[in-house]
This record gives structure tokens, C-alpha cells and sequence, in this order.
């Protein structure tokens, strides 16, 4: 399936299909057999370390993502940053060293970490019913294990499953979906290989059950036309990834209930 | 000295009954009916009322509240808690219970050495760190609960003060089964004190006429036998199967589970198929008990 393209202007035509690789074909699968508005499989499992308050840990096709959540606790380093009538909420982001292809030692304190925590914080905030825990802490950490594309949505889907475990109250699920455009058409759950093609992309967070949108980024450039085409697309990702997500939390609760209620 | 290494294997499905009747999940409607008092795990959202918690609902009367799995402690009056001292302040210390705040026990509701009753003077304020350091481990009772729900503790019976020898075990608290009693000397040869905040104490078994005249402060820091000690690591690695499966932790599961791991050795209790079949030992024992 190589495109020999002799004459050098000729690139300049058909972007997309550089080096031989065509992010949709024309049958309309993509480079990983998907169709355009298909889910990567979602893999999820709660409960993983028995330390923290509450944990989580899933697959999104290759991307892996871990979370960890611990509190409501007494804030322990610095007072100043207590508040009197709600919970601070605490979350920091990182990325494993053997996360991407090449290894790179990635320092805490850098700039795309920073600004993910700060969106993470962002999203929780709104999330987290931090009214019934005054002068509290509440922290959460997401690392990335293995990134393939939808960093931060299966940082935020971990997140999600991580608090529901740990029982700190949340008015709904917070389930985050990536959506593309590409040539003339939707492309729903990003992988790394599409985000380096170049195209246009952006990710949304959203209660499901509510329908509100609680955080929506976009780095790239997309006409105004096929912006509602492209947020649908991702809204209704984000609905496929909580059914996923909320199968998974049924199933997890009755069977420890089960236990429980065994003895 | 062989060190044992298994490879991960997939957690089994157990045989599990029928759903419980009424499970939510965060942001589901539990009930539109505008009748109903709303508690723990809800909010109103318009006129429906929402789960904001993943667990059961339960229903008295008019109050509906959703029971999660695992929380961190809230504190009832009158439980009894096991804590570690996190800082000494002015009059009070601050100890640390598993629960969202840090819990208070005030100068004045600590016994003095040699059982005085009298007034707190300035001086007893600065021998406060003789008392109790940060990093020791007490037993007491919750008396009252802030308004921001912090817990206020006392140590005003003998059978609290602070912990000497012994192992401490941190379990879920909605594990501990609430009962009459918190503190049990169990016939194998250790005391075990049942924290409702998840701390579990066990050390070796209490002599009940050692602890009245000091108070509760005295450590008894004689060297511990070493079948004492057996049992005692015994009782943990036991605690710990239990709390793994999630069975319910009282005296009687607690003795049942030690006589099933009577056939191991100890260090095997920590391998998670021993513990699971020291676990459904137990939890057959007690379904033939009640049932």
C-alpha cells in the first residue's frame, strides 16, 4: 500500500497519506483496523493497591494509566492551604519514563505535567462534592505507563474509577474521549499515531448522566463547520467509555458486597 | 534463605449470589418522590434525588442513604479507637484515626499518673511530651464530635492509655463489626482491641491488675516471650486474610481464623492461596454456626 509521489510539490496534495500510511483506507478502517467512530477496547479494574484509599487502573487500546486517590485527609504540608468550607483537591500527573517509545526521564516539575494536573485539578473540582469535607485534603496521582494517544483521557477515566472506589462522593461519573478530523470525516478515539499526523483533534470531558461538559481543550486548528460534527463524535464516545466504566463499577461493588455480606 | 516469588495470576470470580436488590452508581436517580429525608451518598439534584455515591441503597423509613464499600471512619460516640499521636499542642494533642480530620484528645480528658483528680495547672501543660510523643500509639473512646467533624477522644478509663508491645493492623473500617465489647483476650494467648476506625491492636494477653495503678501510662517494656510472639504474628497474618476477603472482623471470626491457620506455618499465612483457603475455612465455619 506505498504511494511512490516522484514530483516533490505533489506532497504538498495529499498530506495524509505520507510513508505509505493512510489513516483511513478506503474500505474506511483505520491504521488499527477501527472504523472511524469506534472505541479502542477499555480494560478497567478497581481496588488495585490495598495501601491507598482507593485506586484504579485501565487499558484504553495501548494506552495504560494508573490512579491512585487517597483522602479525605488532614492537610499535612502547609496550612495555608486549608479551607475553611470545602476539601482542597490535590492532583498530580506524571508520565514513566518507559511510557513512550523513546525513554525519556521526565523531571515532575515540568510544563506539560504542570498543566495536566492543573486540568486534572480543574476537572475534579467540579466533580468531587468538596462541601462535605471542610479544612480536608484529597489527593489524587495518575501516572502514565504506557502512552498511545488519550493521555489525558485515561488519565481522567482512571481518576474517576479511583475516587468511585475510594467513596468520596461525586455528583456523576467524569468520562473523557478524544475526536479528530480527517479527511472530511470524524475520527473518534485518537491513538499516537493519528495525534502525529497533524490533525485537528480535541478532547472533552463530560458528566454523561448530566450531559454538561466539564472540560474541553483543542490545540490544533479546525473550521467552525465541522466543529459540531467532531464534539458529537466525542460526546458520544465519552457515553460508550461510561457504559464500559459503569458495568465495570456495578459488577465490582455486588460482588464485594456479596462478600461482605457473606460472613 | 529462599525467597518466594509467584507469578500474578487472575483474580478467581467467587461464587457470587444474586445482586443486591438496590445498587447506584454516582449520578443515578434513586427516587423522584420529593417525601423522602436525604443522607450519607446523596444530593438533590432539581427535584430528583441522586446518588453520589457506588453502593447500596438503603431505606428507613423516610431516610434514604447510600452505603459505599470502603470510607474513611466517621466517628460515632462511644466507640472505641486506636490512634497514633500526630502532634502535641497547646493542651491537646492531635491524633491521627483513619478519619477525614484528625482527631482531638484534650489535656483534660486524659487520666494523670498515679490516677490524680485535679485541676490541669500550667505545669502539666509543659510535661504534656512526657506524657504522650508524637508516634505513640493510644487506645481510646470518642466523647464528642466537633461541628466540622473532627473527632474529641478521652482516656478516662484505665482500660485506655497508651499501647506498649504489640503489632498494629490496618483494616477497612467498615470491616469492624460493632459489637459490645472492643477488647478481647483471646483464649490462644494475645489481647486483640478492635478499633472501629480500622486500627487493630494485638499484643500479648493484659494482666488486668498490672494496668490500675499506673494509669495508663506506664509501657511494660519486659522482653516478650517468643510463643507469645508466634501468636501474635499468628493473629496478624490471620486479620490481614480476613480483611483481604472481606470478612467481617469480631472476636469470633477472629479466633475461628487462627484455628484454621493452625496447620501453616506463619510466614505461609502471607501467600495469598493459604490465605484465601484460611479465609473460606473460616467463613464456612461461621455460615454452619448461624445458619
Amino acid at each position: 500500500m506505498c504511494h511512490k509521489i516522484r514530483h516533490p510539490r505533489y506532497w504538498l496534495i495529499v498530506p495524509f497519506k505520507m510513508a505509505g500510511l493512510e489513516i483511513i483506507s478506503d474500505q474506511g478502517y483505520r491504521i488499527d483496523g477501527r472504523r472511524s467512530s469506534e472505541l479502542r477496547k477499555v480494560c478497567a479494574r478497581m481496588g488495585v493497591f490495598t495501601q491507598a484509599d482507593g485506586s484504579a487502573y485501565i487499558e484504553q487500546g495501548n494506552t495504560k494509566a494508573l490512579a491512585t486517590v487517597y483522602g479525605p485527609h488532614e492537610v499535612r504540608k502547609g496550612r495555608g492551604k486549608i479551607q475553611h468550607d470545602r476539601a482542597v483537591v490535590n492532583c498530580q500527573f506524571s508520565m514513566a519514563t518507559f511510557s513512550t517509545g523513546e525513554r525519556k526521564s521526565r523531571p515532575k516539575g515540568d510544563r506539560r505535567s504542570q498543566e495536566m494536573s492543573m486540568h486534572l485539578r480543574q476537572t475534579f473540582e467540579a466533580v468531587i462534592v468538596t462541601e462535605l469535607f471542610p479544612r480536608s485534603q484529597i489527593d489524587i496521582y495518575v501516572q502514565i505507563l504506557q502512552a498511545d494517544g488519550g493521555n489525558y483521557c485515561a488519565c481522567v477515566n482512571a481518576a474517576t474509577l479511583a475516587v468511585i472506589d475510594a467513596g468520596i462522593p461525586m455528583k456523576d461519573y467524569v468520562c473523557a474521549c478524544t475526536a479528530g478530523f480527517i479527511q472530511d470525516s470524524p475520527l473518534l478515539d485518537i491513538s499516537y499515531v493519528e495525534e502525529s499526523a497533524g490533525a485537528p483533534f480535541l478532547t472533552v470531558a463530560m458528566m454523561p448522566k448530566s450531559e454538561q461538559i466539564v472540560l474541553l481543550e483543542m490545540n490544533s486548528r479546525l473550521h467552525a463547520d465541522n466543529m459540531e460534527k467532531v464534539l458529537d463524535l466525542a460526546t458520544q464516545g465519552c457515553k460508550d467509555v461510561f457504559a464500559v466504566l459503569d458495568r465495570h463499577v456495578r459488577d465490582h461493588v455486588s460482588e464485594s458486597h456479596a462478600l461482605m455480606t457473606a460472613s | 534463605m529462599a525467597v518466594h516469588i509467584t507469578l500474578p495470576e487472575s483474580r478467581k470470580k467467587s461464587a457470587v449470589p444474586d445482586a443486591p436488590k438496590h445498587l447506584v452508581t454516582p449520578g443515578d436517580v434513586i427516587t423522584t418522590d420529593t417525601g423522602y429525608m436525604r443522607g450519607h451518598g446523596t444530593y438533590m439534584d432539581d427535584d430528583k434525588l441522586k446518588a453520589s455515591l457506588a453502593g447500596v441503597v438503603e431505606r428507613v423509613n423516610k431516610l434514604i442513604c447510600v452505603q459505599p464499600l470502603k470510607t474513611r471512619y466517621n466517628g460515632e460516640i462511644g466507640d472505641v479507637v486506636v490512634g497514633r499521636v500526630t502532634e502535641v499542642g497547646q493542651r491537646r494533642w492531635r491524633v491521627d484515626v483513619n478519619s477525614r480530620l484528625d482527631a482531638v484528645l484534650m489535656l483534660s480528658a486524659v487520666n494523670l499518673p498515679g490516677g490524680e483528680l485535679r485541676r490541669r495547672s500550667a505545669e502539666d501543660e509543659l510535661m504534656m511530651r512526657e506524657y504522650l510523643q508524637e508516634g505513640d500509639l493510644i487506645s481510646a473512646e470518642v466523647q464528642a464530635i466537633f461541628h466540622d467533624g473532627a473527632l474529641s477522644l478521652h482516656t478516662r478509663s484505665l482500660k485506655y492509655g497508651k499501647l506498649s508491645q504489640g503489632v498494629m493492623v490496618q483494616v477497612s473500617p467498615s470491616l469492624v463489626k460493632r459489637r459490645k465489647t472492643h477488647f478481647h483476650n483471646l483464649p490462644c494467648g494475645a489481647s486483640v482491641i478492635l478499633g472501629n476506625n480500622g486500627y487493630v491492636w494485638v499484643s500479648p494477653t493484659i494482666n488486668d491488675e498490672k494496668t490500675e495503678s499506673s494509669g495508663g501510662y506506664e509501657q511494660d517494656l519486659e522482653p516478650v516471650p517468643s510463643t507469645d510472639r508466634e501468636v501474635i504474628a499468628r493473629l496478624r497474618n490471620c486479620i490481614l486474610a480476613l480483611a483481604t476477603h472481606k470478612l467481617l472482623l469480631y472476636d469470633t471470626s477472629v479466633l475461628y481464623a487462627y484455628e484454621a491457620s493452625r496447620q501453616h506455618q506463619v510466614k505461609d499465612l502471607l501467600q495469598p492461596d493459604i490465605a484465601e483457603k484460611v479465609a473460606d475455612d473460616t467463613r464456612q465455619r461461621l455460615q454452619m454456626e448461624s445458619g
